[in-house]
């Protein structure tokens, strides 16, 4: 069977639900199936990009953290939407990963062209 | 063609307004659950929902509407009220369903 | 047309479970056939058979056991969503030595990589997030 193109899609902001970090979980999972992967942050999701995010008084695992491992499970496509980031005031530069930004018109055009989207 | 799903109301999550901002001119939205007071006239979308509901292709579920006291005529005009059958047809007639909750 | 389910809502806390139970339904009565059900995050608590809700409610985990058991459909529940709120089964309660077990049967305990094997093999992936 041929790769297929699926694309993770993040809507949430972390901690505050655990939505974030079980879409994580998702995403190393299909990392081990040999698909064409790739991960798009929208919204309140660029907040899971952010840099420095102490977890430490939660005691809970950090993004900052978690998130940069990507690349060693072969995971490099990864998205954020630009307009999220101008309404939250960031910029790349406060991002833990190397992401592309990417117009609203862009992420229409790239979600059209997946075979199946997971929704977070 | 994707179809979306909302299922947040909009006049307490910015879900619906996300969803419009990057919906494609063949996509198709399905509100339910508290997505359905989306269909409101009085909702802070309706404006945008009337202009995408030009084009046709906004659908809620019915058995949430109801369920929520709404009535035909404080609702958008551009809502079609669907069952689950209809739901699950949406489905096949679009290759991919991507969920906002 | 085969479809697969996502649940990522516990029944009695939001209405995504019963949505996606609706869904199901409507699904195979219109003559597809569900591929794979996958319960994730808060969705795993359907797949407890020890609810024990009021008579003159709707019993969720009940109908979702109905349902799975008439037409055959392969019920997972994500083992990492599960064992962290308390929903298992006989083989990890022994492995965890927790004194009981209360996983539905229908319904078996796998890995994340169920949800992906399901969308790459299903026509349609439908999410019901709460």
């Amino acid at each position: 069977m041929n790769p297929k193109k699926i694309m993770v899609i993040n809507t949430h902001a972390p901690y505050g639900k655990a939505t974030a970090r079980e879409s994580l979980d998702a995403v190393l999972a299909a990392s081990a199936y040999d698909q064409d992967l790739s991960l798009l942050f929208l919204g309140d999701a660029v907040f899971q990009l952010l840099q420095q995010q102490d977890t430490a008084a939660l005691e809970a695992k950090s993004l900052s953290t978690a998130l940069p491992v990507l690349p060693l499970y072969d995971v490099t496509a990864i998205y954020a939407q630009q307009s999220a980031l101008d309404a939250r005031g960031l910029t790349r530069a406060d991002l833990v990963l190397d992401v592309e930004c990417l117009e609203n018109h862009q992420i229409t055009a790239l979600m059209d062209s997946q075979d199946i989207l997971l929704s977070f | 063609m994707i179809l979306h799903t909302v299922n947040k109301s909009p006049f307490s999550h910015s879900l619906l307004e996300a969803c419009l901002a990057i919906m494609g001119a063949k996509h198709s939205l399905l509100l339910l659950e508290d997505g359905v007071y989306g269909t409101l006239k009085t909702s802070p979308m309706a404006a945008a929902l009337a202009e995408r509901g030009r084009a046709g292709a906004i659908y809620a579920l019915e058995a949430d509407l109801r369920a929520r006291g709404l009535t035909d005529t404080a609702l958008l005009s551009c809502v079609k009220p669907i069952d689950y059958a209809g739901f699950v047809r949406l489905a096949t007639e679009h290759s991919k369903v991507q969920s906002w909750f | 047309m085969i479809f697969s389910l996502a649940v990522y809502g516990a029944p009695y806390s939001s209405q995504a479970s019963d949505s996606a139970y609706r869904f199901a339904a409507a699904a195979l009565a219109g003559g597809h056939s569900i591929y794979r059900l996958f319960f994730y995050a808060d969705g795993v608590h359907n797949a407890t058979r020890l609810a024990a809700p009021p008579q003159d409610e709707l019993d969720l985990p009940q109908r979702w056991r109905t349902l799975i058991q008439a037409h055959k459909i392969d019920s997972v529940v994500c083992i990492a969503a599960a064992l962290r709120r308390g929903i298992i089964n006989r083989e990890e309660a022994e492995r965890y030595e927790r004194d009981a077990d209360n996983l539905a049967p229908g319904f078996e305990i796998s890995g994340l990589g169920q949800l992906v094997d399901a969308a790459v093999h299903s026509d349609r992936l439908v999410t019901f997030g709460d």
